[in-house]
Parts: structure tokens; sequence; C-alpha cells
């Protein structure tokens, strides 16, 4: 069964279904459409302290689900500027509104590590080779 | 059924009936004001108060509310689910072995060191193990002590570059974290379709840096790992040790043993394969046993045998140190040893024996009526509901529901991963025949009811004591205590 | 047919047959040389044995055995010697609580559920933590897991600092239990008192301070002066704690502490011999996600009818592999029942009752032994069950020992220095302890010259 999956233009995506979305320097990360479908219902997600320096690919946060715990991936290296507390109260916003849903603020180190993100094209064909 | 109402504990009539259950007597004048005050609880102890028969009858309402060996056919896949002698349970209960301090003097505990010690010979013997530990407390417990044995060997060789563990991506979920928690980065070994090592990925994986592999033999798909020998070889040559985990051992009671394939350790689950009671998750026990060359690390003390006289040896200066307090979960071990001498080899081969039979039996008469992994079962098969799924928007669980109101546990559902839509089952050797036709009818019932009357299924089960509970609300809403 | 499988070979075949299974063939793909030769067993008889010949070979070891109901016993040292009901043993060995599975089918599991719902409870009423998990393995194990756990919590060190005070076979265990990881524990000292007052760290760096109270030599601790300095250096603050003590002093929830865990074997739990044990943890709501173990919760069913399942599992092995909490899985679940519903018959009342008479009878032992002039105190403050004393003049502890079992007396755990540890329970009366100290004055006096 092919369920659909919302990919939005504004941003870029990881392989690992996370987005960004970049303002000047700030890099707003969250978890993708599909992430989310995947997962189920999230009962708990947690972000890493702000302060924390990330190279691109450490653990920038934890979602689970019931049956699922998976760890959120850093789609670019940086300091945590912001973290989004609220995501702890309220784990169902990341399920109803990926997309306006962001987990963490990374001030980017390297912005040239952007470009080797996912233009939104090129991840909805991943999206479908994956169903 | 009747399914009785249960309020909690604490919200049930407050009658003051407490029976005493001990003498009042105070021997110092006024214990209590010998304390300073700052070191005495403050808030009253909020425990209820209740007449024995209020507790009594609470508790035994609470268990039928419960599925157990006794009610019926219990075909949980992996967890060897075997009838619990009652015999075994009088055993342990007389006073001579129930009401022994772990401190006391070795000579005064003569009959259970005896017994432990004639229990450490048939493991050994069963196994082709040369020694073994009673510490670990539970099968995942014997798996730490088992990788922390290995660790301990490259350690002591000062080979410290062999920080891998690896596992078959099939393993049980507990391997990689019993790997993880003694150190070890975990490396895995693909599958291939039949569920048996890919020999390619497991040679491409293998270095230097390769402390060892953990393995079931049959594995977690039920089959017979036939290449093991090579397995063996190839981890040996690279420089690594191979450990067994036992979960899967009552496929292969004294027809083989893990000792004889090649592993250099082993953990066995005596509430699986030697029939001691799973008390609703525990207590279990995992004793871990070893070639002589590992023997020095096991943890200590070590209980040693010399001229009938049995006492525990603490002087082993190699000893990875301590898994637990004490010596072990001696009323559990003292079980599986009645089961052992009960059965004696003949009766352990026959019990294998009956165990793949049963499994093949049902697999063969159910087979038709769900997808499932190519290849040949053992004491566990396997089979899918994405037929089911995809046709009928029935998922294994919802089956797994339906088996409930057809009288049967459930089997284990969605392990191992590498399948979809799994389920698990294990019949055991105890199963009688009645029970397996049983189980034969229900697997053939839910998917002729997926078929028929999926929505039945997806509401299931219906007359159990409650019905699907709301794990989102659960674990979104975390309330863990009264 | 062999003992306790149902169906005789015989049948079996027939059965594979019926289906067009050739039996010769269930185990024909194993290859042959690993085949199993069975002449080459030795400890393992052919022939099973029958129920009659089992209960014999037991009965004949239990013989060599000297238990409790016939030796008076003052040994301690984390097992301890109470009343349990006698409705206890019989609830538990009830089939549905004794041979069912961990409850992963919550419909047909609600027995199993909701009395570990009730034991997490019960451990909660009695510490005043936020949370408890459904039981670890004991005591030792227990403290261990809290270490890696404070280690996980507190992500910039690896250390923690462990009181003098523990349980030798604790420390033993964590020491086990962080070799292969390169954690390091550094061992406190205990005070002129035998308390960890004023030995507390003052730097930082510590993942967690663990203490014991009452501590290995019986001595209570004070759990504010705990919390106080390890909240001060940025530490967990951890106690092993014994659950009948906590019926009567300061509960670690009221002084703050962070985790609490423990041996609950004096809980309803016969001794056995030292295993099964009843490890239990507890710890505040802040870090419920980092603790290892199952967990039960209560829920709502789909008509909206009270249910519990076990929640919080994306923490542990079989969801999370090698990033689990801890490899743990089953616990103790059967002896979790058991303590609830041997803290349910005790109440209040006989709970603390039992606590009172355990420290009253703790303390005349020890007066009257000290009357005796054989003895020294080796800490002045103040004890709950159990108490060290030093043998004075060259007594020796161990032949005293012997001399005491030809009376069946089982004397205290001697410890290094010629110290002895001695506890009782509220089953000790006057008689006992008088004839124990009669006894020991007489004994003791042979043993001079």
């Amino acid at each position: 069964m092919s369920v659909e999956i919302d990919v939005r233009n504004d941003r870029v995506y990881t392989k690992t279904h996370e987005w960004v979305l970049v303002e000047g320097d700030i890099a707003s990360v969250g978890i993708s459409d599909y992430a989310q479908k995947e997962l189920g219902d999230l009962v708990y997600a947690e972000a890493e302290p702000v302060g924390s320096e990330l190279s691109k690919g450490d653990v920038i946060a934890s979602v689970e689900s019931v049956k699922m715990a998976e760890d959120v991936y850093s789609p670019v290296s940086g300091e945590i500027v912001e973290a989004n507390e609220s995501i702890e109260d309220a784990p169902d916003q990341l399920n109803s509104a990926p997309y306006d849903t962001w987990i963490a603020k990374v001030k980017l180190s390297d912005p040239s590590e952007l470009d080797e993100l996912l233009k939104p094209d090129d991840y909805r064909k991943l999206c479908e080779e994956a169903q | 059924m009747i399914s009785y109402k249960t309020d909690l504990i604490f919200d049930l009539p407050q009658t003051g009936g407490n029976r005493t259950y001990f003498d009042h007597e105070r021997l110092s004048s006024n214990i209590e004001g010998w304390y300073d005050k700052a070191l005495l609880r403050e808030e009253k102890l909020d425990f209820p108060d209740l007449s024995e028969i209020q507790v009594v009858r609470h508790y035994t309402n609470l268990s039928t509310k419960n599925f157990g060996v006794e009610n019926g056919p219990y075909p949980l896949g992996s967890c060897t689910m075997k009838y619990n002698p009652k015999v075994n349970e009088d055993i342990v209960a007389n006073p001579a072995f129930a009401r022994l301090h772990p401190l006391q003097p070795d000579e005064t505990v003569q009959g259970t060191l005896k017994m432990l010690h004639l229990h450490e010979q048939q493991l050994c013997a069963i196994t082709g193990m040369d020694a073994f530990t009673f510490q670990p407390a539970a099968g995942a417990h014997g798996e730490l002590t088992g990788v922390m044995l290995i660790a301990a060997y490259h350690r002591d060789r000062h080979d410290d570059k062999r920080q891998v563990m690896l596992v078959p991506d099939s393993a049980h979920g507990t391997n990689p974290a019993s790997a993880a928690m003694a150190g070890f980065v975990v490396r895995e070994v693909k599958s291939t379709a039949a569920g048996t090592v890919d020999m390619e990925d497991l040679k491409s994986k293998l270095g230097d840096d390769v402390a060892g592999m953990m393995l079931t033999n049959p594995n977690t798909m039920g089959r017979f790992e036939t290449d093991i020998k090579e397995i063996c070889d190839l981890v040996h040559e690279a420089g690594g040790l191979m450990y067994y985990d036992g979960a899967n051992f009552n496929a292969i009671l004294l027809h083989v043993r893990p000792g004889d394939m090649g592993f250099d350790c082993v953990h066995l689950n005596v509430h699986k394969t030697f029939s001691t009671p799973h008390g609703g998750g525990g207590p279990g026990a995992g004793p871990v046993g070893c070639k002589d060359f590992l023997a020095c690390y096991l943890p200590k003390p070590v209980l040693q045998e010399k001229d009938g006289v049995y006492s525990w040896d603490y002087d082993r200066p190699k000893s990875i140190g301590r898994m637990r307090s004490y010596n072990g979960s001696t009323a559990v071990l003292l079980r599986s040893c009645a089961y052992i001498l009960a059965m004696g080899a003949e009766g352990l081969y026959d019990a294998s024996e009956a165990a793949v039979a049963n499994a093949n039996y049902i697999f063969t008469k159910v087979k038709d009526h769900f997808d499932h992994p190519e290849g040949k079962p053992m004491h566990e098969f396997i089979i899918a509901g994405t037929r089911q799924k995809d046709e009928y928007g029935v998922s294994t669980l919802d089956m797994a529901k339906g088996l409930i109101e057809n009288g049967v546990h459930p089997p284990t559902v969605y392990f191992p991963l590498i399948v979809h839509e799994a389920m698990m089952v294990e019949p055991t050797d105890t199963e009688t025949r009645e029970g397996l036709d049983q189980l034969v009818e229900a697997f053939i019932n839910v998917a002729e009811e997926a078929k028929e009357n999926p929505e039945k299924l997806l509401e299931a089960p219906h007359n159990t004591p409650v019905r699907r509970p709301d794990e989102v609300k659960a674990a979104k809403e975390l309330d863990l205590k009264a | 047919m062999s003992n306790y499988v149902p169906i005789a070979a015989e049948e079996r075949h027939a059965m594979l047959r019926e289906v067009g299974i050739d039996p010769a063939s269930l185990f024909s793909h194993i290859p042959e040389e690993l085949w199993l030769k069975r002449q080459k067993l030795d400890h393992l008889a052919e022939k099973g044995l029958s129920e009659q010949a089992l209960l014999k070979l037991f009965d004949e070891a239990a013989r060599q055995n000297k238990n409790l109901d016939d030796y008076d016993s003052y040994l301690g040292a984390g097992f301890y010697d109470h009343v349990v009901p006698a409705a206890v043993h019989h609830l538990i060995n009830r089939e549905e609580f004794l041979t069912s599975y961990t409850p992963y089918q919550q419909e047909i599991s609600q027995g199993t559920l909701q009395a570990t719902f009730e034991w997490q409870s019960f451990i909660c009423r009695l510490s005043g933590m936020d949370v408890a998990n459904a039981s670890m393995y004991d005591g030792a194990s227990a403290c261990a897991e809290t270490a890696l756990m404070a280690i996980r919590e507190k992500r910039k060190s690896n250390k923690v600092w462990l009181s003098a005070g523990l349980n030798p076979e604790y420390i033993e265990c964590v020491k086990t239990y962080f070799i292969s990881h390169g954690f390091e524990y550094e061992i406190g000292e205990l005070n002129e008192h035998g308390t960890s007052a004023g030995c507390y760290p003052k730097e930082g760096g510590y993942a967690a301070f663990i203490i014991q109270s009452p501590n290995f030599y019986g001595v209570v601790e004070n759990l504010d002066e705990l919390s106080k300095a390890a909240h001060d250096a940025d530490a967990l603050a951890c106690a092993a704690m014994d659950p009948v003590a906590m019926g009567i002093f300061k509960t670690p929830g009221k002084a703050g502490l962070d985790v609490v865990f423990g041996e609950a074997q004096p809980l309803g739990a016969s001794l056995n011999y030292g295993g099964p044990a009843l490890g239990y943890m507890c710890c505040t709501n802040k870090l419920v996600r980092k603790m290892p173990g199952r967990i039960c919760g209560r829920t709502v069913d789909r008509d909206g009818e009270t249910s519990y399942v076990l929640t919080l599992q994306a923490r542990e092995q079989h969801i999370r592999r090698e990033k689990a909490t801890s490899n743990i899985c089953t616990a103790q679940a059967l002896l979790a029942t058991a303590a609830a519903i041997h803290m349910a018959l005790l109440g209040r009342q006989g709970l603390t009752e039992a606590a009172w008479q355990s420290a009253d009878k703790a303390r005349y032992l020890h007066d009257e032994l000290l009357k005796t002039g054989l003895f020294e105190e080796v800490y002045d403050a103040p004890y709950f069950r159990e108490f060290a004393l030093k043998a004075k003049d060259g007594l020796d502890l161990r032949a005293l020992n012997k001399k005491l079992l030809d009376r069946k007396i089982l004397g205290g755990v001697v410890l290094e220095n010629n110290v002895w540890l001695l506890a009782t329970t509220e089953k000790k009366d006057k008689a006992h302890l008088d004839r124990f100290v009669a006894s020991v004055k007489e004994l003791a006096g042979k043993e001079e010259k």
C-alpha cells in the first residue's frame, strides 16, 4: 500500500530522513513526513542540550514511538544554539506537523556541507523508492 | 472464565484486620528514642491495612487474569514454555534447601553444594564444556558474563585491538546489548534468504579487531547452521572466540553439543531448556560454561570438590570478579538439576526429538495458510502474516489477538526482525497431541478469519479480562505508580 | 515415553508419517561429523529417575544441610531471615503466576502486570521516590547498573565514588561491570563513627556518589548529607537502601536522592542459599528514561477500562539493541509479586513493627555481648538490625563460630581484623539471644587457654 508523502520544496533533506531549513547561518533541523509515518505515534522526543558541538552525522536528538526508538542525526556540523523543549511534552507535534516542528537549531560551522544534502526532488524520489 | 473485578490493593476497604504474623516483644527500652530524629521517617508509611482474606482473594483473583503453561498451549517462540514439573517445586520448598543463608560455612551446606556440583557436571556433559559458573541470574546476564570472559581472554593476552563482537542481523536484541554492555563495538553479519549466516559477508567482517562472535544454533530463524564448523574455524583463524547463545538449545539436546561444534563458551537458559518456571518474567538462571582455557576467568568463587568435600574457591587471580552477590540462583538450579535427573540422557534426547517433531507437525499442517521462509524448521518455525496484511489489512498482531480467542497463547510476534510480520511458533516437547491439534486449528481459524471476517480480528480479543490496552497513552502519559 | 514428554516416540513417528515427514529426516541436515557419540558422557545417567527415586536422592542431600529452622543464625550481610506469612508462598505458587512468561500479551497477563504495578507502588511508598522498575536481579547487580546509569546521565564523567560502607560484593560487582569500559571508581573512607559524613569528595568529576544505608556494618547513614554533598559536586546522589529499614528511617525521596536501589529479599523471599534474590531500583521522574529494566504502566483498554502494560520499552534491548539502557530483560517478577503480597499482608503496622523489633533486638544483643567484656565497639553510631563488634584479647572468632556450630548456632560473619558482623530480626526472642550470649561467654572462655 502506498501512502502519500509530503515533501516541502523550501528545504533540503538527508538520506536518513531529516530536513534542514537555513536562515542566515542558523540551520533548523527536523524529521520528514516520511520519517514520522515510519515511526508511528511518537511518545517521546528529546534534543541534545544547547551548547553541544556536533559534527555532521552526530546524534542531535532521539525520538521514540511505542515500538521504536531512533536517533536523529545532525545533517550539518555546528553548535546547538536552541533546542525545542516543547517536543518533550508534546511529541505528537512531530507527527501532526513535521515540517512546522523543528527539533534543534544549529549554528553552521561549515555551510558548504549544505551542498551535499538532497534537493526536494531527489528526496521525493528516495521516498518513492523506499516505499 | 469469570473475570473478577480487581481494584488496586490500595483501593480495597481498609479493615484494619491485619493478622499478627510474629510475636511482639521489645527487649531494650525505647528503641524509637534512640535515634536522632533527623534520621527517622517523617511521613506516614502509606500501606494498606487489610485482613488476610482480602489480600489472599485479591491476589488469587489477579492470578486468574494470567494465562499459564497449565492453562493451554503456549507456543511462544524462542521462549521454550515447557511444562514445569511439580515435584521440583516440592524439592526446593524443603526447608533443608530453602532455609539456608548464603554465608553459612561450606560444611553446613554440603547437600546443596553436592547437587550444584552434580549439576555442573551434568551441564558440562550436555554442552561439551569443561566448567560452569552459576552466578548469572538470567539469560541476558549469562550473555554478559560470557562475552566478559572473551574480553578477559584478549586482555590477558594484551591483544587490545580486539574491540569488535560479531552478531548476526537475525540475533535477539540482547546479543548486541550484552556485547555493548561489555564494552564491545557491535558489527552485524548479514543473513542469507534462508536465514543462516552469510558466509561471504562473515569473511568480509573478520579481521584482527574481532574479539569473537555470538551465535545461536539453531539460529533465531529456527534453522541449524550447517556451516557451523566452518564458521567457528573462520572466527578462530581470525583470532576470535565463539560464543553460544543457548536460547534454542532445546532443539539439539544430546544430538549435538556446542563444544563439539567449536564454541568456546555458552550460556544456557535453565528456565527454557530445563523446565524451571518463568514466573511471569523471572527468576530464571543463565549458567555459563566454557572450555578449559577460559575457566580461569570465570566469576569467583568457583565450586570445587576434593575427596567428596565441597567448597567455594575464592583464590582465582584471573577471574573477571563478580556478576552478582553470593553464588547464584540456587533454588532455580536445584530445579534444573532435578529435571535433568528425571529425564536422563535418554529422556533429554527424546525431548529434543519431540520438540522438533511437534514443530514440524504443526508447520506442515499450517504452512499453506501463511507465507513462510524456505528451509527446514527445527524446534520452532516461522510463518509470516504478510499475505493477510497486504490482502485483508489484518496484521500479525491482530492474528495473535485472534489466537487468544481460540484458547491458546499467541506465538512470539514480530521476531526475528528480518522477517516482516513474523510469528515464531515453538510448541515444545511437552505439548500434548490434543494441544498440537488445537494449535493447528487455531492458526487455520485465524487465517480463515483474516479472509472472511477481518473486522473481527481487528477488534480481537473480546472476552479477555481487558481488551487491547492503549500503549501510546501508557508511554505518553506515564502513570507508573499508585 | 520419557518423563514429562507426553507423546511416545512410536506415536510421534506415526504422526510425522501422517503428514508426510520421515521421522529419520528431522535431524538429517546436521553434518554427521557433529553427531554426539553418546557413550562418551560422564556424569549423566542414561535413564531418568522416577519421582520416588528423585525425591529420595534430594532427601539424602537435604540431610547433609543444616538449615535455619534447626540452627539459631546471626548471619546477615545482605540477606535477612524475617518472618514471611504463609500465604505468600501459597499465592506465588499459583500456576498462573508461576508458569507464565513475561507479560507481552497484555490481555492475558493482567495478573502479573497489576501485581507488578502494585509492587512498583509499594516500593515508591516505602522509598518516597517517584518511580520504581519491575525489579533487578539482585542488590549487587543493581548497584553496578546504578553506576552505569549515572555515567549515562552525567555524560562528561566516567567515574563514580563508592562508599566503603557498601557491601563489598556490590563493590566487586561494579568493578566487574566497569572493567571493559575503562570507567573508574574510587572507594571513600568511613569516618570514626562508621558513616560517610565528612568523607564525600568536594571536587566535581564524579557521575555519582553511591552509599549504603544501613551500611554494611549496620550503621544508619544521614541521607541529607549525601544529597547535599553529591549535588554540590554535580553528581547523582545514590544509595543502596534496606527495604525494611525504609519503613522507619528517613526516606531517600524526602532527602532528595536521585537513584535508590537494593536487595529486597527481606520482603517475603526465602533465603534459598542466596538466590534467587530480588533487586529493586527507583529514581526521580527526571531519570526514568535512563533507568534500566522493565517498567509497568497504567492505561486504559479499547473500552476505557483500566489496564496495565509494560511501557517505555523503547529503552530496552529488544528495540534499541546495542544502544539500550541495559541488556536486562527478565528480572524477578515472581519475587516482586511475593514482595507485594508480603507488604500487603504485613501492612504498615506489621512492616514497621518488624523493623523496630529488629532494631530493638539488635541493640539488646549488642549491649549484652559488650557486657561479656570479650568485645569492643567498632563504631559508636546508631545501627539498625546489624552491628559490628571487634573481638578483644586475641579471641579467635572463626574458632568460636566452629564451637557455636556444635551447639546449633550459626555465629555472625567474620570480617577482617577479627570483627564480627551480627544480625537479628523480629524472629529472635529473648531466650534465643540470652542462650547465644551465654554460649559465647562460655566457649570464648574455653578458647583462652
